[in-house]
């Protein structure tokens, strides 16, 4: 009995490719997967020509519950990253210093997690994601926990980041609308069992309009492949 | 009046002081025998009288207390993160604990003084025992409760080895938990040393007000003892506690 049954996805590198699926259908299962927390129990799934073992700070990850560790401030959580590969500390802080910019959070270095508001603390995860110049980011609902507002900032704050870094984004999401805004892609899985549906391929230029027909016909698409009403 | 009693501090002085006065009042006029009850003058004075015995017998028992204290850390802290972080050591330790934790610290002291003699050590072993196992107990509760949540994100960065795993998300996690355990512990460890030190070992505090009580019969020297001995422990638990807190307490608002 497997959450998970005849996935069968080639991600290009570079590509930006949205997971969305009801909960329950093991849209975090397969990231979870990717990013070698979890192994498969059938099947396998490579990265590059090497099948994933285990976790890799290539392939780094964005979490909805942020999961900053509260004893670091921004500037030592963004490091962590860092630390296990042998540079020294005065390029660390620099490397670290360049994501924080690159995130928008120039002058809350020294903040603790426990004073930053939840699209801070996300900014804090993506840096800390990033640091790392992963070749893959995976992020699991990653604005799910913050208000419509801020959600809609941080997807524009995202596009933003990832035309300067260029790495392959894997986002899992439950809203069509998101998306289709930030992605080249989008894969519908379906619950029990857990199997990619239909792969919308997103073909709007960016920046994309929320009241462009095609965008709306094209959310409308992938509601309907959710059994949603559109 | 209104004013003056919001201020820092004035109720405080206030309340010590009636308890001051109704202590003198009730020793002088009522019982009126230094025996039963010494007088709160009578006290004060002892103080004055002891200032040449007072700072050695400090010394003596705070470095037993130490002794016992450090030891208790250093086997407490690992023998706690080991069970908190791997089952199996949680399943070979626990049974141990469990059969010797209820037995009270001061059970131990005739082994003490037959292991150690009357050294600082024989009294130091008495607070390590009463002091392992609130050290030990909560650093295995902090290091069991580190959410898998920040270990599976340190790992996705990089931290994949359990060495590093533990020194880098499960200590820092764990890390008021620990210092909560030493607090407790050091609470435990006073009292254990001057229970043996009333009963063995012929110094410190213990010894000394002991020796008031069943030689001498200076009860007014004994309750300068006692009060000594309680704000030997206030005093060392705010230290730990400014030493601690400022440090800790910038991330722990929190959690």
């Amino acid at each position: 009995m497997g959450a998970l049954q005849n996935i069968n996805l080639d991600i290009e590198e570079g590509e930006f490719i949205c997971l969305i699926g009801p909960s329950g259908c093991g849209k975090t299962t397969l990231l979870r997967i990717i990013a070698g927390l979890e192994l498969p129990s059938a099947g396998t799934i490579t990265f590059g020509h090497k099948s994933i073992a285990g976790p890799d700070p290539n392939r780094t990850m964005v979490f909805q519950e942020f999961n900053l560790f509260p004893w670091r401030n921004v500037a030592q959580n963004v490091e962590f990253g860092l630390e296990t590969k042998s540079i020294p500390k005065g390029e660390r802080h620099r490397i670290a210093q360049e994501y924080i910019d690159l995130v928008g959070l120039t002058g809350f270095e020294r903040a603790y997690p426990y004073e930053l508001s939840g699209g801070m603390k996300q900014r804090v995860g993506l840096a800390r994601a990033l640091v790392t110049s992963p070749k893959v980011l995976l992020m699991d609902e990653p604005f799910g926990s913050l208000d419509a507002q801020i959600r809609n900032l941080m997807q524009d704050e995202l596009l933003k980041i990832w035309h300067r870094v260029r790495t392959t984004i894997i986002f899992v999401t439950h809203s069509a609308d998101e998306a289709v805004y930030v992605a080249d892609r989008v894969a519908i899985l379906t619950t029990r069992p857990g199997e990619i549906k239909d792969i919308v391929a997103v073909d709007i230029g960016r920046p994309r309009s929320r009241f462009d027909p095609h965008f709306v016909g094209l959310r409308c698409n992938i509601l309907e492949g959710l059994d949603m009403p559109c | 009046m209104s004013r003056i009693t919001r201020q820092k501090g004035v109720l405080e002085l206030l309340s010590i002081a009636i308890v001051l006065g109704i202590w003198e009042l009730v020793a002088v006029f009522i019982v009126g025998k230094t025996f039963t009850l010494p007088s709160f003058h009578e006290v004060a004075t002892s103080f004055y009288d002891l200032r040449k015995d007072i700072p050695g017998d400090v010394a003596i028992s705070l470095k037993r207390f130490a002794i016992g204290l450090l030891w208790a850390a250093v086997v407490g802290i690992p023998i706690g993160a080991a069970m908190g972080w791997f089952k199996s050591m949680e399943r070979m330790f626990d049974p141990i604990i469990q059969v010797i934790r209820p037995i009270p610290p001061i059970a131990w002291i005739p082994f003490a003084l037959v292991w150690f003699h009357l050294t600082d050590y024989g009294a130091g072993f008495v607070v390590f025992i009463g002091a392992l196992f609130p050290i030990l107990i909560n650093t295995y509760a902090g290091f069991k409760s580190v959410p898998r949540r920040l270990v599976e994100t340190a790992q996705v960065l990089g931290r994949t080895k359990s060495y590093g795993l533990i020194r880098f998300v499960a200590f820092p996690y764990a890390a008021p938990s620990i210092f909560t355990g030493i607090r407790i512990s050091m609470g435990v460890g006073w009292m254990c040393i001057i229970a043996a030190e009333m009963i063995g070992f012929k110094s410190g505090l213990g010894f000394r007000l002991w020796q008031r009580f069943w030689f001498l019969h200076q009860m007014d020297n004994l309750m300068a003892y006692m009060i000594l001995i309680g704000v030997v422990a206030l005093v060392m638990d705010y230290v730990f506690r400014y030493l601690t807190e400022r440090r800790l307490l910038r991330w722990y608002k929190e959690v």
